[in-house]
């Protein structure tokens, strides 16, 4: 039981803070967004709107709000006014697991820069994830419109698929921080990143995460060419909005639990003297795979949709499995040799195993286009 | 009053009202969601008692991944309403008399071996910590050996049925 009311007040500083940071994170990654990939396509991009464009969230923000609310006649009212709310809520509290720093020391107390250091963090992660589910499902079946329905089917198909990936991908990384808590692992992480340890791993988390958040090229469940816009074919105005907000905050979210499992989270040099440099590096990392996000959506064409299926099932799956595998093997090695040279067969390993997809993938697909020709 | 007793006792309220609602929905919809929603608070039970793990395990397999795929194959097959007339006309009486009986049984239970809660064992002090999954692992996989081994051969059995039932057989159409 606490009674200690400066907890609380320190828990709800700390959400306020993630809120509105996802908040404006969000606003900012659209124009972002807007502007890099403009840059590639050698566009300007909104500039029109205050200096450099910068204003063009707000401009959205206030179009977004004064535009009007319609709801399908034959929608089922109550779970098509809820499915908005279902697909923003987990994008928020997946949040509070993601440490930003290290203690610091404020107002003669010691802070924690993390909302809750739970012992399961990474199975939380797993939790929320399984769960933002729903609310594309109900937001696709509660339109009661057919392309809404099928974008609504093809996401559960697609994230279903590739939780499993997701899920298993993370094995690795537990066993190497040898703890499930989001701290631990980047605790764990001082000497060197996982991404380095485990570069398929890393690899996998990226591509199941890329289908998890409904971006390109996984973007099916929204496919303008064939479903006119997928499950929120049918909302407008705020509830659009919330739909909107949810993918691009459940962006930023995704690029800090892959900051915080494979490139070391908020470390850097420096970061034992000022702790607050961490919330800083965290945000650079952020900064940088949020842009590969983008350059990614810029770069590839849509999968084909029973691609995308025997991709998630034949290739990611059996691969992550493999590597639990090898990284378990490896840290048993060097355990049991007492030589953490060991620990170095676990990239070589599991690099060697990724490239035998790769291969077959693309010896596949050449034979299949000299039939074709 | 203590703040876990009432927060059990909320909980326990909304457990119980989302069980009911699965029950008498006649949407099958409505009916695996108010399922996800007991499912949930089941989880935050499990929290109470001061088991995050299995909490967590049963939001991920329970409410995230095999309601998923109920809700997945309500849509698909559109039977979301239920039909009016019982299919199954002696469901019904059969279900009450069933009801009944395990609710006699419970109840002679809880009266006859149910323990008062002074005796129940309060958790270890290591479970809130990375030791309680470490004990977890050791547990299934030196004591619990066998059965652990059994339960995933029979995943496996289902997993290939599974498969088999999907592909068509060869000549058929």
């Amino acid at each position: 039981m606490i009674t200690d009311w400066t907890l609380w007040l320190e828990w709800f500083i700390k959400s306020l803070v993630w809120i509105f940071a996802l908040l404006g994170g969000f606003a900012y990654l659209t124009y972002y967004e807007r502007r890099a990939l403009a840059r590639i396509q050698t566009r300007v991009g909104p500039n029109r709107a205050g200096p450099f464009g910068l204003l063009q969230p707000i401009a959205d923000a206030i179009k977004l709000i004064f535009k009007e609310e319609l709801s399908p006649a034959k929608a089922y009212k109550f779970i098509f006014f809820l499915a908005p709310i279902l697909t923003l809520v987990p994008s928020i509290v997946i949040a509070a697991v993601i440490p930003l720093g290290p203690p610091i020391q404020l107002f003669g107390r010691q802070i924690n820069l993390v909302l809750a250091d739970v012992n399961v963090g990474v199975l939380y992660f797993m939790a929320i994830a399984a769960v933002a589910v729903y609310g594309i499902v109900l937001a696709g079946w509660s339109s009661n419109s057919k392309y809404a329905m099928l974008g609504g089917m093809r996401s559960t198909a697609q994230m279903i698929s590739y939780e499993l990936a997701l899920g298993i991908s993370l094995i690795p990384v537990i066993l190497l921080a040898n703890s499930m808590s989001m701290v631990d692992v980047v605790k764990a992480q001082g000497m060197l990143w996982f991404v380095f340890l485990q570069p398929v791993g890393a690899l996998i988390f990226w591509i199941a995460t890329l289908a998890e958040v409904n971006r390109a090229p996984f973007d099916m469940p929204e496919a303008e060419q064939e479903l006119t816009a997928g499950y929120h074919a049918e909302y407008s105005g705020m509830k659009f909005a919330l739909f909107f907000m949810a993918e691009y905050q459940k962006m930023i979210v995704i690029c800090a639990v892959m900051a915080v499992f494979f490139f070391g989270g908020y470390l850097g040099p420096g970061v034992d003297k000022y702790p607050l440099l961490g919330p800083v590096y965290l945000f650079i990392k952020v900064f940088l795979l949020l842009f590969a996000m983008i350059w990614v959506r810029a770069t590839w064409p849509r999968f084909r949709y029973d691609r995308l299926m025997s991709f998630g099932w034949k290739v990611l799956v059996p691969l992550s499995l493999a590597i639990v595998f090898i990284t378990a093997t490896g840290i048993l090695l060097a355990e049991e040799t007492g030589n953490p040279m060991w620990m170095w067969a676990i990239p070589a390993a599991s690099v060697i195993a990724g490239l035998i997809p790769v291969v077959t993938i693309y010896r596949t697909l050449k034979r299949l286009s000299y039939e074709r020709a | 009053m203590t703040l876990d007793l009432a927060l059990f006792l909320v909980l326990a309220l909304v457990a119980v009202a989302s069980a009911l609602g699965m029950l008498l929905s006649r949407n099958a919809v409505y009916a695996a969601l108010y399922l996800v929603l007991n499912f949930v608070t089941v989880a935050v039970f499990y929290l109470l008692l001061g088991a995050p793990f299995i909490a967590m395990a049963q939001v991920t397999v329970y409410a995230g991944a095999i309601m998923v795929l109920f809700l997945f194959v309500i849509m698909l097959l559109g039977s979301d309403a239920l039909p009016k007339s019982q299919v199954l006309p002696w469901q019904k009486p059969l279900a009450i008399v069933m009801s009944v009986l395990l609710a006699a049984e419970a109840a002679y239970l809880l009266v006859t071996k149910a323990k008062p809660a002074g005796d129940v064992l309060p958790p270890a002090e290591l479970v809130n910590t990375t030791e309680n999954l470490r004990q977890l692992g050791n547990a299934l996989f030196t004591d619990y050996l066998l059965p652990f081994e059994v339960v995933s051969i029979l995943l496996l059995v289902a997993m290939v049925g599974a498969i088999v039932l999907t592909k068509k057989e060869k000549g058929a159409r």
